[in-house]
């Protein structure tokens, strides 16, 4: 049986178990990506505000685009998905 | 203070940047003075499309001369005027205005403008976004887009290169003969005054027939792809363009930044520059009508613009019917940025003494009697 | 769409949009309404609190949100006013809807953000806010033995090193632009305040092997990957400070927090055709309010950040005040006044403390990107004359966060004056602003 602290989400089609209480932003975070989006030119980055306001930590949740991670909470079967990770070498 | 200039243009939007750039590079002294910054009127409240209009011969004639005219620029336009022939599809949404496509490839065909009709099938492969149902579209795949503000920079630089000198954040407060008085206090003497202040041209200009038709516009976030030409409905000339009553109609623009560009509305007698939520909900209930996925695309900013409207749809490019050393350039509605540089060729020629490429008669001042008319 | 009507509507749930919320249910109004874009009531401040087992809440946020509790208010979270389409009318999106909601009163609490000046390396993966890496962490970032570097300006640094500390970060370096003078002034302001006097006793203690520099301010943020190496957007692995007289400090670090005090949120005020000021003592715009709170438009009141930065307290009891006046009970707040004239001033002070330092005007180089959004370098707007302008002509301010970072840093860097005033006051879908009204 499932742990009720825990939901299970997808982010770019890796599974994992975050707690109920994180955001979206953390369960990318935990996933091991430091950047959720590429800029308009092609940069990689993550969270700046943490509060919905910069839209640096916008994801693709449940396929809408322009999410913002920071203010939304992580669900059962939440299907995360980001559009750059690493750095541009 | 350098010597007095041959002309001075008042107002830097694409008109006033298009006249002063074509009068310098015909060898005119020019100063181009701008109250904001450039492009920062109507020219910052237009979308920007490039189109060859078919309400009226003469409109006709100076938006193909005006097209062409983009289409030689565009090579010179840096990267930020966002210049892309994108083509146009008049949409149909059914039979009878498919009539209406075929009538308008007729027109544009007779003038040698390609046009070709699009069926059903054939519109849906080139935007699968539109709702079901539709009958077809008249492409033309020689319209274009730009991004005004950023082109009436480079035809300001242009001037700039010609000799001419551009002032901005100088307001004029008066245009007095030969004399036009700053906010500043500051005057400047010239041979000739082009008054190109858009809607502004009015207040300095008393008993011009022009009134200000009020815009919206509404632009999502990036979602490229999500539409690929410059989409209008064909109903537009019926229900934008015809009556004066207040109305919207679809149309919407990609642009190179993958983000949608709404319109459109047209409201008179309204003074206020702040977003109308009744008529912008009108106008994207509009857009929604054909692009339904629109519903979910988030948009991030909602603007207006004044444009200054003449009673026959024409702009007043010419002489000044009663004062000497007055010159007109403005009444371009919502097509200001397409006749910018027909508008620009066809002043520089009538002031210049040049061959003017088509009839300025539609278009002279003279055409209307002008109320007031002198200064108090 | 779905219609609500509240005698009282308050916008924003940190502790002066609660307060405001309970002062006007408890003086009797027949409904009251609060609006909030997070989850949970509780604000940036107090983010996670409800959360909490009661027993370990901050005392102040546990009363508040326990009253806030008990009330009779309805909560509306995860919502956004995107527009005021009429008087005494708002537009609101949710994840799912869209409502109109009408207001007979109305208490704007929406708070204040990070200012943001940018520098060499600030664009880069785990370089956040100072607030922005504590709700993440609040928000259920594993922070546990990373180190982190804060630097930037403002109380909040301190109280954000020793939360991240007892979530167990290692606080490698807290720099505080201030010199030390001026810092030492607002501590000397503390000893005097036997209630603030216990917190700062409290992170001195707390924070006591921590260098805490003053006087000393970010200049640029390397980065690299572990398996490829320097690259310009790596995550940051080492901050790099400088005290402008040639002088460095380098650290190894996976987040560098960065923020230079904060900036009141006016969009929604400025919207309403709220009155707003340039406060010489803040330094930077607020809003215009009477002794009730009232802002120049009746019936609509301000509380908390958004009429100035002035910290916990004076948000607490400007939201009192503003609730006691929103339900029409003006008298009833009198008790209150000479108290928040008292958080006023010393907030004033506060604020003096913190000033921005010149230099930190030429900390980003040509190429540092300031609007983040557009990618739009320092070098494309030394050269224009206004926010409108740069707008125009280079797209900065023109994305998805609509200005409000580049806004910040721009009003300091250029003395530009970035006003937003036009509707959506976020992002809003296309069905939500086309949602037919009667």
């Amino acid at each position: 049986m499932r742990d009720p602290a825990f939901v299970t989400v997808t982010v770019n089609g890796q599974s994992l178990d975050v707690g109920r209480d994180d955001t979206v932003a953390v369960a990318v975070a935990r996933a091991g990506l430091a950047a959720n989006r590429r800029s308009v030119s092609g940069h990689a980055r993550g969270p700046l505000c943490g509060m919905g306001v910069c839209m640096e930590c916008a994801v693709t949740i449940d396929g809408r685009p322009g999410q913002s991670g920071c203010q939304i909470r992580c669900r059962q079967g939440m299907v995360i998905e980001t559009s750059g990770e690493g750095g541009r070498d | 203070m350098s010597p007095s200039p041959d002309i001075i243009v008042v107002g830097g939007g694409i008109v006033g940047t298009a006249c002063a750039a074509e009068l310098a590079r015909r060898g005119a002294t020019v100063t181009l003075i701008e109250a904001e910054c450039l492009g920062s009127g109507a020219t910052a409240a237009g979308m920007g499309h490039l189109v060859v209009m078919d309400d009226s011969e003469a409109q006709f004639a100076l938006g193909r001369l005006s097209r062409d005219r983009w289409d030689e620029l565009s090579d010179r336009l840096p990267a930020d005027a966002e210049f892309e022939n994108c083509g146009t599809l008049w949409v149909a949404a059914d039979d009878q205005e498919m009539a209406a496509v075929r009538a308008k490839e007729t027109f544009y065909a007779e003038r040698e403008l390609a046009a070709t009709t699009l069926d059903a099938a054939a519109l849906y492969e080139a935007e699968p976004n539109l709702r079901p149902g539709l009958a077809g579209a008249l492409h033309v795949p020689g319209d274009s887009v730009v991004y005004a503000p950023c082109a009436a920079r480079a035809l300001a630089d242009e001037a700039t290169e010609h000799g001419a000198t551009v002032l901005t954040g100088r307001a004029v407060t008066r245009i007095d003969g030969q004399r036009v008085l700053l906010a500043d206090g500051t005057a400047i003497t010239a041979g000739r005054v082009v008054n190109a202040a858009g809607d502004g041209a009015r207040h300095l200009t008393p008993g011009l027939p022009v009134r200000p038709r009020n815009g919206q516009l509404a632009i999502t976030d990036r979602y490229p792809g999500f539409v690929s030409h410059q989409l209008v409905e064909l109903g537009y000339l019926k229900n934008a363009h015809s009556s004066g009553q207040d109305s919207v109609a679809f149309n919407a623009q990609p642009r190179p930044s993958g983000q949608v560009l709404l319109g459109s509305s047209r409201q008179f007698d309204v003074t206020d520059p702040a977003v109308d939520h009744a008529m912008l909900g009108r106008m994207l209930r509009r857009s929604l009508d054909y692009l339904p996925g629109l519903a979910d695309l988030q948009i991030i900013r909602c603007w207006t613009g004044f444009r200054a409207a003449t009673p026959d749809n024409l702009p007043l490019i010419g002489p000044h019917p009663s004062h000497e050393h007055l010159w007109l350039a403005t009444g371009h509605e919502g097509l200001g940025v397409t006749t910018s540089l027909g508008t620009a060729r066809l002043l520089a020629d009538l002031m210049l003494e040049g061959e003017p490429p088509l009839d300025p008669a539609p278009f002279a001042p003279a055409r209307f009697e002008f109320v007031g008319g002198r200064h108090a | 769409m779905i219609e609500r009507n509240a005698q009282v509507v308050v916008i924003g749930g940190g502790p002066a949009g609660l307060a405001a919320a309970v002062a006007a249910d408890r003086a009797g109004a027949d409904s009251v309404l609060l609006i909030d874009a997070n989850v949970d009531p509780g604000g940036q401040i107090w983010r996670g609190e409800t959360r909490r087992r009661p027993d370990q809440r901050n005392a102040t946020a546990g009363d508040t949100l326990a009253d806030f509790g008990t009330s009779a208010v309805l909560h509306l979270g995860e919502s956004r006013v995107v527009a005021a389409p009429a008087p005494g009318e708002l537009l609101v999106e949710t994840a799912e809807d869209v409502l109109v909601v009408r207001y007979g009163s109305l208490v704007i609490a929406t708070g204040a953000r990070e200012r943001f000046v940018p520098f060499p390396g600030w664009t880069r993966p785990n370089v956040m806010g100072v607030g922005g890496l504590q709700a993440m962490v609040k928000g259920g970032l594993p922070i546990e033995g990373k180190r982190v570097a804060l630097a930037g300006s403002g109380p909040l640094l301190l109280a954000v090193a020793d939360s991240l500390q007892a979530h167990g970060a290692r606080i490698v370096l807290v720099a505080e632009q201030a010199p030390s003078h001026k810092v030492a002034r607002f501590g000397m302001g503390m000893l005097m305040d036997p209630g603030k006097l216990g917190q700062g006793l409290g992170y001195a203690w707390r924070l006591r092997r921590v260098p805490y520099r003053r006087g000393w301010w970010p200049a640029r943020a390397d980065g690299r990957h572990r398996s490829r190496g320097d690259a310009s957007d790596a995550p940051v692995s080492r901050a790099v400070l400088t005290n402008g007289r040639g002088q460095e400090i380098i650290v190894a670090c996976d987040y560098l927090a960065c923020g230079f005090h904060i900036t009141p949120s006016l969009e929604l005020v400025e919207l309403l055709g709220c009155a707003t000021e340039y406060d010489t003592y803040q330094g930077q715009r607020t809003t215009v309010v009477d002794g009730m709170q009232q802002t120049s438009v009746a019936g609509i009141y301000g509380a908390g950040e958004c009429i100035g930065v002035g910290g916990l307290e004076c948000a607490l009891i400007e939201g009192r005040i503003a609730g006691l006046a929103a339900a029409g009970h003006p008298a009833e707040a009198a008790p209150l006044l000479a108290e928040r004239d008292r958080e006023r001033n010393r907030a004033q002070a506060l604020n003096a403390a913190f000033s921005l330092r010149p230099e930190l005007r030429r900390l980003a180089d040509p190429e540092t990107v300031v609007c983040r959004c557009e990618d739009i370098p320092l070098s494309r707007l030394v050269d224009l004359s206004s926010w409108r302008e740069a707008k125009l002509h280079t797209r900065c301010g023109m994305g998805a966060c609509q200005g409000r970072v580049c806004g910040g840093a721009v009003e300091f860097l250029f003395d530009w004056e970035p006003r937003s005033t036009r509707p959506p006051l976020f992002p809003a879908r296309v069905g939500t602003l086309a949602a037919p009204r009667d």
